[in-house]
């Protein structure tokens, strides 16, 4: 009985996928994709992984259905071209899927017993640095070095789509995101909207410490005022040349590198805290870090530059 | 005193899902966007609303109600927003051909 | 009776086959760039079992696969907008997949 939601809830998650994969429009699959973002974030609040799901809910569905859905405007109505795939090729795919998925499930069905777990380890050690959420622990203490990567990662997929920028355009602005007419409600929406968003945003990155939450959750967020903001055409996109943009895009990681340096000298190497001070170390690093995922998020749906520098 | 409240906090939240229910039937059953939007945020927002008001004598302190009622009133906000942008968009002839 | 944890496994399970289905035979690139994400959501599923199934100390969830995901939610959404960025060049430069009619998206109107 208790297990009727989860039923419920896998079902309508696999029917969003195969219409995701099944709509003849390329809109519809993205609607559909955006309703699995969704669905997923529910299903991770059913695994216990409230952060997860926020983030899910924040970029998954939010934010990657935005790029998806701009992508399909600017594309055409319909892409016909590319032949549609034959029936024997179809069904050799669709055996050859089930069989992954038979495995798949098959591990699923027989686990290893005991389950492997790292989280008395993670628990163990949470008290010395004075935070209460153990996904922030492992996400800024324990495997710091992954968090800082993935933020060098972030950058370079920013420089990646800045460098498709056409040679004359370089350093422009990107295309606008504005609809294609002007909207009182949406004009209405984003001058009310941002404050309270802004609120949101900075209270997730300040609750991350303690309680689900954190800085990808608040920092997509803001991206999202920013971006519900240019799309009423209330701002401009900046131009990408611009030092002071670039100075934010790399302030997170800035920081935090110099964060991970200054802990050769107080305390036992890179990237390692003082007992001390390691909370108010990591609350700086996450706040400059969600200023700096803001506006990279912000600038990656925004795309390459589509207007020749003013 | 307990029992009253609980009883409340049931009965509040069978309406909210009694009017979610119709909303849902409305958009499916309703022939034309405007008509299905009408059901869908009339009964979405009280429903909604139904259920915030049957969680709040439950929640353990103030922090938590206002919190709840700020969910209410953003919910509130972005289904009137985007409500009032697919109606915009389906009044000047839908989706491009 | 089948366990909760087993029940998000299938799910996944399903995902991954749906998304990989997706990902073969879509002739268009973005379909297999929303086909893709799929298969990496069900993945994701995966980490959250394993979260789920790791239960200890105190913690309803091992928090260790939980911040893997949540550093892959992020990658992915980079590298998808790599790829979005990617195909409308390509479409933009081949002409081929971009509709004339489409609002021009070299427009610099006066703001």
């Amino acid at each position: 009985m208790s297990l009727l939601p989860d039923f419920a809830l896998v079902l309508f998650l696999l029917m969003a996928a195969v219409w995701t994969v099944a709509a003849r429009d390329r809109r519809d699959s993205v609607i559909g994709f955006i309703v699995v973002g969704l669905l997923l974030s529910l299903a991770w609040i059913r695994l216990n992984s409230v952060d997860v799901a926020l983030t899910e809910a924040a970029v998954g569905g939010g934010a990657t259905g935005l790029l998806l859905l701009r992508a399909c405007a600017r594309l055409g109505p319909i892409e016909t071209e590319g032949a549609h795939p034959q029936l024997p090729l179809r069904i050799l795919t669709g055996v050859l899927c089930a069989v992954v998925a038979a495995a798949l499930a098959t591990i699923v069905l027989f686990p290893i017993e005991p389950a492997p777990t790292l989280a008395p380890a993670a628990a163990a050690h949470m008290s010395e640095l004075g935070l209460g959420n153990p996904v922030t622990v492992v996400l800024l203490a324990y495997r710091a070095i992954d968090t800082l990567l993935e933020k060098v990662v972030l950058v370079l997929a920013l420089i990646g789509v800045w460098a498709l920028t056409p040679d004359l355009l370089w350093g422009g602005a990107p295309g606008s995101l504005r609809a294609q007419q002007s909207s009182g409600p949406l004009t209405f929406l984003a001058q009310v909207l941002p404050p309270v968003g802004i609120v949101i945003g900075v209270y997730l990155i300040w609750n991350g410490a303690d309680r689900p939450g954190g800085t990808f959750q608040g920092g997509t967020v803001l991206a999202a005022m920013w971006l519900l903001v240019m799309m009423a055409d209330l701002r401009e996109p900046p131009e990408i040349r611009l030092h002071k943009l670039r100075q934010l895009v790399v302030f997170g990681p800035v920081v935090f590198l110099v964060a991970g340096f200054a802990g050769f000298w107080i305390a036992n190497g890179f990237l390692s805290y003082p007992p001390d001070f390691a909370k108010p170390i990591i609350v700086l690093v996450e706040a400059a870090l969600a200023l700096s995922i803001a506006v990279i998020l912000g600038m990656l749906v925004a795309g390459p530059a589509a207007r020749a520098p003013r | 005193m307990n029992v009253l409240v609980d009883a409340f906090t049931i009965a509040s939240v069978s309406a909210g899902m009694f009017f979610f229910l119709a909303g849902t039937v409305g958009l499916l059953r309703f022939p034309d966007t405007l008509t299905r939007l009408h059901a869908l945020t009339k009964a979405d927002n009280l429903g909604f609303g139904l259920i915030v008001l049957g969680l709040l004598p439950q929640s353990p302190d103030v922090a938590s109600g206002v919190k709840l009622v700020v969910v209410w009133l953003l919910v509130q906000l972005a289904g009137a927003s985007a409500s009032q942008l697919i109606a915009q968009f389906a009044s000047k002839g839908g989706p491009p051909a | 009776m089948i366990s909760s944890t087993a029940l998000y496994g299938l799910c996944a399970a399903g995902l991954v086959a749906i998304g990989l289905y997706g990902l073969v035979l879509h002739p268009t690139p973005l379909r297999k760039v929303i086909a893709f994400n799929l298969l990496g959501s069900g993945t994701f599923i995966f980490f959250g079992v394993a979260a789920r199934r790791g239960a200890a100390a105190g913690l309803l969830a091992d928090p260790v696969p939980q911040a893997m995901v949540i550093t892959g939610i992020v990658v992915a959404f980079a590298a998808t907008a790599v790829a979005v960025a990617l195909l409308l060049r390509l479409a933009e430069s081949g002409g081929s997949t971009l509709d004339p009619g489409a609002p021009d998206p070299q427009d610099d109107r006066p703001s």
